[in-house]
């Protein structure tokens, strides 16, 4: 199965934009792992920017990120994202109200603490009518992801926006769930080539669980990939920023690995 | 698209367990709506609860080790659920024809296993705010988003894809879409779909503050209509090729659309556009037309805004004779469950030649302008629409049919 990439955005600690990025992945810069840019995700309306969640914001903003480089109306991109937590921050909230005894929860949080809270912002920002799906596969919610984006871009010939994404929730609930640290990630996939694309991707399952997936080289590169379900697609993005034509290994659930035969484009 | 069959599918509801008992309480205009009596649940509503969920752990029996740190409410339903009508035997037999891998599972919850949450924070340490070191480990297997498939997927041997579907009501709605792209796409070969959504603090605390709880049981499409009722369900469905599971007079998916609002978090669109959107698109993939629709299962869930803007949409698309009906005044609104719910109540139409009319509702709101069943009908049916809308304006509209 053949997709094209034509927008990637990217938000980590020491990762903020794909321009910026492409070089410390490709090898050319040093990898800092400082603390992530602050999330502008402008597309929101200031009240929303204000009210919405992290998870949110950090979301909305590497979509922004994939669409502005592929020169994209996103009101014609089907969605999908994928996050392994959700809104934890907003459940930390809802949970704690709900232990107190009057459990008055506000509206707003309520709304916002569904897991496709970072879908549905991002299409009444956009005023996108295009499907939106939110999934979750645990560690392995970025290639479930990738999946269903793939699966769409094949079936119904149309681009998809994939955004992968989880951030360490706050305490309590850290314990539960921690995440080394926050990331996302966008990718504008189309069934066909644009004028600038950044790579051709040929998806297969394989039930082969004999190679190991695929790994950063830098050691701290290596524990965010592990310590963050959207992290994963670092060796992909790695890939492409190198322009290798070369196989990418993900683990998918503990049963099957995708690979990705990733190639520059044009070839 | 080309059909895929339903070749297995069940349902656990507040009506009861499995197809014959769902089926009774429709037939019987019997409701599974009854006074809230969730927990110590002070709102003046009624719920749909699913009986005897408090007392049946899952983990017995030979893999009580492996399965045990799933045990919550939302995995007890969903354990429910696919113990009736063979559904388990029905997915071993899958598994055995196509391939352990070749089967994926695709299912939809909104709130997953959060009431294991709600408690645990009743239980921080008061001086750190930490919750208790039981609960951490568990968290994975009961709240996380993806626990329900890991759970199903467990239980049923399976190692194909999976997913949970989390688009609030829509999510296991869209499951039948995902599946059906996977399955054409080639990642696997049959599919179990279906959702799983429980009671839990935070949808009745939450649907209280949006002052969208009907006091009473509800009533869709009434004049007095005063909003919804909470209910739970899990239900399946085995979704397979045609050429493989067909036979005359089995139900299929013919097609299903999907949309998006870009309105607003928990209001529908004015003009109900992605409502339309959805019922246009799943249309336009069957290649049927709207004269082709004998019934249409209504989303329905008896809030002033949802019943006027989808009555609306319905009417735009379908004109004012195409027969309606919610059927929440039964179930309650299974939120996440709703979409395969419903589907199965579509399913049992089809087989069982009835179209159910609107439960607890008296006098049809005088400003709808589609046709709105109060009472059931025994007729053939041959295709049904249902729809399915959800916060974030995520909307899914389903056709099944028979082939």
């Amino acid at each position: 199965m053949r997709l094209y990439v034509n927008g990637i955005g990217i938000l980590g600690p020491g990762l903020g934009g794909w321009s910026e990025c492409r070089s410390i992945l490709a090898g050319h810069g040093a990898y800092c792992e400082t603390a992530p840019p602050e999330p502008s995700a402008s597309v929101l309306p200031p009240n929303e920017r204000r009210r919405g969640s992290d998870v949110v914001r950090w979301a909305v903003h590497v979509a922004q990120e994939a669409i502005e480089q592929a020169e994209t109306d996103p009101q014609t991109l089907a969605t999908v994202f994928a996050c392994s937590g959700g809104e934890m921050g907003i459940l930390n909230q809802l949970c704690a109200t709900l232990a107190m005894p009057e459990r008055v929860v506000s509206p707003t949080l309520f709304h916002q603490s569904v897991h496709n809270a970072a879908a549905g912002y991002w299409s009444i920002a956009t005023r996108c009518r295009q499907s939106s799906t939110a999934l979750a596969c645990y560690d392995w919610s970025f290639g479930s992801g990738l999946l269903e984006a793939a699966a769409y871009v094949c079936t119904e010939e149309k681009t998809v926006l994939l955004v992968a994404y989880d951030l360490p929730p706050p305490a309590p609930l850290y314990a539960a769930l921690p995440f080394v640290a926050g990331f996302a990630a966008a990718f504008v996939l189309a069934p066909t080539p644009a004028s600038r694309t950044f790579a051709q991707l040929d998806l297969t399952l394989s039930n082969d669980l004999s190679e190991r997936a695929t790994r950063m080289e830098d050691a701290r590169l290596e524990v965010l990939r592990t310590g963050n379900p959207a992290a994963r697609s670092l060796p992909l993005m790695t890939a492409i920023a190198r322009g290798l034509t070369a196989p990418v290994l993900l683990e998918y659930l503990e049963d099957q690995h995708l690979v990705i035969d990733v190639a520059p484009c044009p070839a | 698209m080309a059909p895929l069959i339903l070749s297995h599918y069940t349902v656990v509801s507040a009506l009861g367990k499995g197809l014959d008992e769902t089926y009774r309480a429709l037939r019987d205009r019997r409701s599974g709506l009854r006074p809230c009596d969730f927990e110590d649940v002070a709102i003046n509503t009624c719920i749909g609860r699913v009986e005897g969920l408090e007392d049946v752990p899952v983990g017995s029996g030979s893999r009580a080790k492996e399965l045990a740190p799933f045990d919550c409410r939302n995995n007890r339903l969903a354990l429910l659920g696919l113990q009736q009508d063979r559904f388990m035997q029905a997915a071993s037999e899958a598994r055995e024809r196509y391939g352990a891998h070749r089967v994926a599972v695709i299912l939809g919850s909104s709130t997953s296993g959060i009431l294991e949450t709600e408690h645990a924070y009743r239980h921080r340490d008061p001086a750190t705010g930490a919750l208790p070191a039981s609960y951490l480990p568990r968290y994975r297997y009961t709240h996380n988003m993806f626990s329900v498939a890991h759970f199903v997927r467990a239980n049923l041997d399976l190692k194909g894809p999976a997913m949970v579907i989390s688009t609030a009501c829509s999510s296991s709605a869209k499951a039948f879409a995902t599946a059906a792209r996977f399955i054409e796409a080639g990642f696997c070969d049959a599919a179990v779909v279906g959702g799983v959504d429980s009671l839990c603090l935070t949808v009745l605390y939450g649907f209280a503050s949006l002052e969208l709880l009907s006091s009473g049981p509800c009533r869709p499409c009434d004049e007095d209509r005063d909003g919804l009722t909470l209910g739970e369900a899990a239900g399946f469905a085995l979704l397979e090729k045609s050429g493989r599971a067909g036979h005359p007079g089995a139900v299929a998916l013919l097609g299903y659309g999907e949309s998006c609002d870009g309105y607003h978090m928990s209001h529908p669109h004015p003009e109900g556009a992605g409502a339309i959107g959805a019922m246009q698109g799943a249309l336009r993939r069957s290649g049927l037309t709207p004269e082709d629709i004998d019934y249409i299962n209504l989303h329905g869930t008896a809030t002033r805004a949802n019943d006027g803007i989808e009555d609306k949409a319905v009417h735009s698309v379908f004109g004012p004779s195409t027969p309606c009906s919610s059927t929440k005044g039964w179930t309650g609104h299974t939120l996440g469950a709703a979409g395969i719910t419903e589907a199965v109540i579509a399913a049992l139409c089809l087989t069982r030649s009835f179209v159910p009319g609107t439960l607890n509702t008296t006098r049809v709101d005088s400003s709808l302008r589609s046709h709105v069943l109060l009472d059931s009908q025994e007729q053939p049916v041959r295709r049904v629409l249902s729809n399915i809308f959800g916060f974030g304006g995520n909307n899914c509209s389903l056709i099944l049919g028979t082939v």
